[in-house]
């Protein structure tokens, strides 16, 4: 009978991925709410500083798994070796961080498995042994409570964000670590990767700018962009972006803000037509200060703003510009 | 070279959600639909390939019957043919395995080079039915790409990584690979392909023509109730016109906030 919880520790050039210890909050809330044990699991090659770091935290044992063929991430390899890993330790509950790693295999991983995933919770709720996660659709508009009908070992992960790192308890005494072994002798990796890199080098770093003024796709077109710029320059911030914004190219690339972008936490953020995605969450959410201007009042940005204001950015904008330099007029 | 393409229909995005009577989904009357984003551009990807290397455009969509004029869109834009899974019992299909399923087995037949989703819908946002669908059908795979070029036997495509870092996987074909937004500029249908398009084929394919039941397409996990989320943070909402607000919120980022 599946027993346990199992937790995923990614890590990627022997740098391990701190939202694990995020996802590693959600998995001892589990096991606790549940009465089960926690375990994780971590592989690639030379891991014993991750494990012996992991093995620090509140949790059973570590188990990694070390393979030639699991030197490099690829998809083939992690799930030829977690479905291995995962049949052997027989979890309930095979708890994942959501990263752009998980989204390349598990879903995978979970149909060679012949089980089900919930993708991207943000939280969860138990009820005596029972589970329920949450969430959300329609890009955080709406939340969801998911019941699993399954049988375990049932995938689940947790959105980067929803719970904090520094919450992951520690342990009163280190965990054990142990191999797992696997046979990976018969597996190809068909997929072939190439060193990662990045684009131009990034003619802006928006991280230690103090004043940030973003735009999104509620400024319907590259002449609107001004207003904003007119906005920015009043206050002397910087400008930046969300995606669709860089994608069509009205802002260049470097202005991005989010999970494939800057991530930044200035004195103050203002986000103009911004409806608030997670993935641009992630990369502003620490400012000191946020500003949302947006005229929908359940746009998903309010949720974390200071302030707000509800209404037509194109009246909104130019007003906010001519009352700062009135501000600073004053002096 | 051949493309299928897997084609959602969510509401617009500007469209105002509220839940459903039985508070399990939203309610769906008023709403108007699109083209998921990523979708979109995972269908423009496979027409500029279809330009550059010849071959032909296929696009599936799982879905009711107003998912035909997103079918037809697709058409007008330049895909060949289509094929729609349309009947009652698809309803059954609300997790992305039990969508996958049915999509695999509607593709059984089609000999294709590549397999273009969207990286995640707009409105489940599973990020599951592609990969699903490839381990499904025994196919590899890279997500999240944000180029694609098509060699003898191989793709080599660009797979964006977390915060500004890219790298480039090669891959034998037949591969199916998920769209990031952005990897190219959409074309607008012309009147020409609007045209076109009512000659073109749209094959409906039933859950039987496939061999499949309502028990084969039971989801693992279900929603048991949708609701609004909670707000964490108390959001200081500055009303007032426009001049009286601005002028308000500067006075709290000078005072109160002290950031300015
Ligand atoms: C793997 C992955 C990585 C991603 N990485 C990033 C990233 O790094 N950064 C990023 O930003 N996104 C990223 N995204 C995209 C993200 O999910 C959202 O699609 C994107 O952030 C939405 O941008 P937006 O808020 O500008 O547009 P929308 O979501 O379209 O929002 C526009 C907003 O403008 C408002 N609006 C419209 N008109 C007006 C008006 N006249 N006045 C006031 N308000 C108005 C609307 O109410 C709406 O809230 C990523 C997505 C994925 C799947
Ligand atoms: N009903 C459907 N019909 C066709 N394709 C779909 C359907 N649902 C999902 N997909 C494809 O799978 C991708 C990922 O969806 P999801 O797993 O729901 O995030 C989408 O972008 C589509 O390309």
């Amino acid at each position: 009978m599946s027993q346990g919880i199992l937790l995923f520790i990614e890590q990627r050039d022997g740098v391990l991925n701190r939202t694990s210890l995020e996802a590693m909050v959600a998995a001892q809330g589990i096991a606790s709410a549940t009465g089960e044990k926690l375990s994780a699991v971590l592989l690639g090659k030379s891991i014993e500083n991750i494990a012996s770091e992991i093995g620090s935290r509140k949790l059973e044992a570590v188990h990694t798994i070390e393979d030639d063929k699991l030197a490099e991430y690829t998809s083939d390899g992690y799930v030829a070796a977690l479905k291995q890993a995962v049949e052997k330790l027989d979890p309930r509950f095979f708890i994942l961080s959501h990263t752009y790693q998980v989204r390349d295999f598990a879903p995978k991983l979970a149909t060679a498995l012949g089980k089900t995933f919930v993708t991207d919770c943000v939280g969860f709720r138990a009820e005596g042994k029972e589970v329920v996660f949450i969430r959300q659709i329609f890009q955080g508009k709406i939340n969801t409570d998911v019941r699993v009908g399954a049988a375990p070992p049932v995938l689940v992960s947790f959105q980067a964000g929803a719970y904090r790192a520094d919450k992951a308890e520690a342990g009163d005494s280190p965990a054990p670590v142990a191999r797992l072994e696997v046979d990976l002798a018969d597996v190809r990796i068909r997929t072939q990767a190439e060193p990662k890199f990045q684009e131009a080098k990034q003619a802006v770093d928006l991280s230690q700018a103090p004043l940030i003024v973003a735009v999104g796709r509620g400024i319907k077109s590259q002449e609107n962009i001004e207003i904003v710029q007119k906005l920015a320059e009043a206050l002397g911030a910087e400008i930046a972006a969300s995606r669709p914004i860089c994608d069509n190219e009205w802002l260049p690339m470097d202005r991005q803000i989010g999970s494939s972008g800057q991530t930044v936490s200035p004195k103050l953020y203002v986000a103009v037509g911004i409806s608030g995605a997670i993935q641009h969450v992630v990369g502003m959410k620490n400012s000191q200060t946020i500003v949302a201007i947006n005229k929908d009042a359940e746009a998903p940005i309010f949720d974390i703003a200071d302030y707000g204001i509800v209404g037509d950015l194109f009246e909104i904008v130019p007003a906010l510009t001519a009352e700062i330099a009135k501000a600073k007029g004053e002096g | 070279m051949n493309i299928v393409v897997c084609l959602k229909q969510v509401p617009k995005k500007d469209s105002i959600l509220r839940i459903s009577a039985d508070g399990k989904w939203i309610d769906e009357r008023d709403i108007s639909y699109e083209m998921s984003e990523a979708d979109s551009y995972a269908l423009e990807e496979a027409l500029r390939q279809k330009e550059k290397h010849g071959g032909e455009v296929i696009v599936i969509s799982l879905g009711p019957e107003r998912v035909r004029q997103s079918i037809k869109e697709a058409l007008a834009k330049g895909a060949d043919r289509a094929i729609h899974l349309h009947d009652s019992v698809f309803d059954a299909a609300e997790d992305a395995a039990a969508i996958a399923r049915a999509l695999a087995a509607a593709l059984r037949e089609e000999k294709c080079d590549l397999i273009f989703t969207g990286l995640q819908s707009d409105d489940y946002g599973f990020a599951q039915v592609g990969l699903i669908l490839a381990e499904q059908m025994g196919l590899p795979s890279a997500t999240i790409v944000m180029e694609v070029q098509p060699e003898e036997a191989t793709v080599r495509v660009k797979r964006e990584l977390e915060s500004g870092w890219f790298q480039w996987v090669r891959l034998p074909m037949p591969a199916l690979l998920t769209i990031q937004s952005g990897i190219n500029q959409l074309r607008y249908a012309t009147l020409k392909g609007i045209m076109a398009a009512k000659k073109k084929e749209i094959r409906e394919v039933k859950a039987e023509d496939l061999g499949l039941t309502a028990e084969d397409l039971k989801p693992a996990h279900t929603i048991e109730r949708a609701y609004l989320p909670e707000k964490t943070k108390r959001t200081e909402f500055i009303e007032g016109k426009p001049a009286d607000a601005a002028a308000k919120l500067v006075e709290k980022l000078r005072f109160d906030a002290r950031v300015i």
